[in-house]
């Protein structure tokens, strides 16, 4: 049985399948209509996330299936004190695949440990989030037509942006791609990404301060936002909030075919103006998100 | 200084100087009964200085413990007054409840029977993670 905890955890052949996969459920809605046909997805959600949620409740009734779960650990046997792993084999007698978020890192990889049924991490605090990077890559397949020879600006935090140290991860696998780290000196990425992944790989990066002069190689733009769920001090998340906003003058030098992306969901660093720009692709991403959790569901579930 | 001579026992010797206190912490030490001499500082060719550990008991030492804390320890067992083996630790792939994950985040800070287990990420420069949360043992 096979789980999703982490992106790497995937070869590019099977990101490769899944997108394909989704691709195909977006030219053909209806051949995937009853692909699930009378099996339950249990969305246990230790920690709110309303858009991840639904997004894989909208897949799992897309593919004809049915949703069970809880949105907070407030309902949940969690707030008496019950284990992830006891809570998982209890919900693994309801459900034939479950898709946990949890505020505390490595939950799901506990979970997965003592599962009898797939789970699939929807988020682990600030570690990892392998199906918004699925997403991500879903969406720069279907913009780019490719993963190789692209020039890739992360921008904001970069720090404790989850997102973003999963989709560095996932494109250091693919040929010819060079990152921009756009972001304040205090929000850098972590050293050992650096050495780890970036180094490691022999891949080209530049890490600046400066948006408006990076914006002119770039044929994508990840915009994130500085969460204030991951700063322990309120008076550092209040200093850096604002550090970088895209408005459309900072678009003048932008390439025509750029595509802007973000995890969402936004507070300012995207001004709404740019949201009638065609480069901007954020609300597609979104879209995107539900497809390639539907091929992920197919994929765990092992549906033909 | 002179500590004596062991005749059944266990000599962990070219530990790295200051890190002598840590292993005998971490190999539980404390809780023997019978003789354990630290010496820090001794003089070394080698390395300079160094710290030995004396256990004057053969007891089963945790070998990944070891190879954690320095892959370069000797670990020689003496019996009868003999040394009859010498054993150079390579660093393990796996540490399981010798160390505990320091991240405030960390899955284990909550479910508090997990077991702690940190995996061999960079040999080269002897890097550990915790396989919930991937930080780095500190």
């Amino acid at each position: 049985m096979k789980h999703l905890i982490d992106i790497m955890e995937l070869t590019t052949a099977e990101i490769d399948q899944m997108v394909d996969t989704a691709k195909d459920i977006i030219a053909n809605p209806a051949k995937y209509a009853e692909k699930c046909k009378g099996k339950k997805l249990a969305t246990l959600f230790f920690e709110p996330s309303t858009r991840t949620r639904l997004s894989f409740e909208a897949a799992m009734y897309e593919l004809g299936g049915n949703v069970l779960g809880f949105s907070e650990a407030q309902s949940s046997s969690a707030a008496k004190g019950e284990s992830v792993a006891d809570t998982i084999r209890t919900v693994g007698a309801y459900a034939d695949i479950i898709a946990m978020r949890h505020p505390k890192e490595g939950a799901p990889m506990v979970a997965s440990r003592k599962s009898t049924v797939p789970i699939i991490n929807a988020g682990d605090g600030g570690h990892n989030h392998p199906t918004q990077t699925l997403t991500d890559l879903l969406t720069i397949s279907r913009e780019k037509g490719r993963f190789n020879n692209l020039t890739i600006g992360l921008c904001g935090d970069l720090k404790f942006g989850r997102t973003v140290h999963s989709l560095i991860s996932a494109m250091s696998r693919y040929e010819n791609v060079k990152f921009i780290l756009i972001s304040p000196d205090e929000l850098r990425i972590p050293e050992y990404l650096k050495h780890e992944v970036l180094e490691k790989n022999n891949l080209e990066y530049v890490e600046t301060t400066d948006l408006e002069g990076a914006m002119p190689e770039l044929d994508v733009l990840y915009m994130t936002r500085v969460q204030r769920e991951r700063f322990f001090n309120e008076q550092d998340y209040i200093r850096l909030k604002d550090s970088y906003i895209l408005t459309p003058d900072k678009l003048e030098n932008a390439k025509e075919d750029l595509s802007i992306l973000h995890p969402l969901p936004r507070v300012n660093e995207i001004s709404i103006a740019v949201d009638d720009d065609p480069r901007a692709r954020y609300f597609e991403q979104v879209l995107n998100g539900k497809y390639i959790r539907m091929a992920l569901i197919l994929k765990l579930l092992e549906v033909k | 200084m002179i500590i004596g001579k062991i005749e059944d026992g266990i000599v962990l010797d070219h530990i790295k100087a200051g890190e002598g206190m840590t292993l005998y912490k971490i190999l539980g030490l404390d809780s023997l009964d019978c003789q354990v001499a630290l010496i820090k500082n001794a003089e070394s060719k080698k390395m300079g200085r160094k710290d030995i550990l004396k256990i004057d008991q053969l007891i089963d030492v945790n070998l990944d413990a070891i190879g954690y804390v320095d892959p370069g320890i000797t670990v020689n067992i003496i019996k009868e007054g003999k040394l009859v083996k010498r054993t150079h630790i390579d660093p393990p792939e796996e540490i399981v409840d010798i160390i505990k994950c320091k991240n405030p985040r960390c899955i284990t800070t909550t479910e508090q029977e997990l077991q702690h287990v940190f995996k061999l990420t960079d040999k080269e420069n002897g890097v550990y993670r915790c396989i919930y949360c991937e930080s780095k043992a500190k």
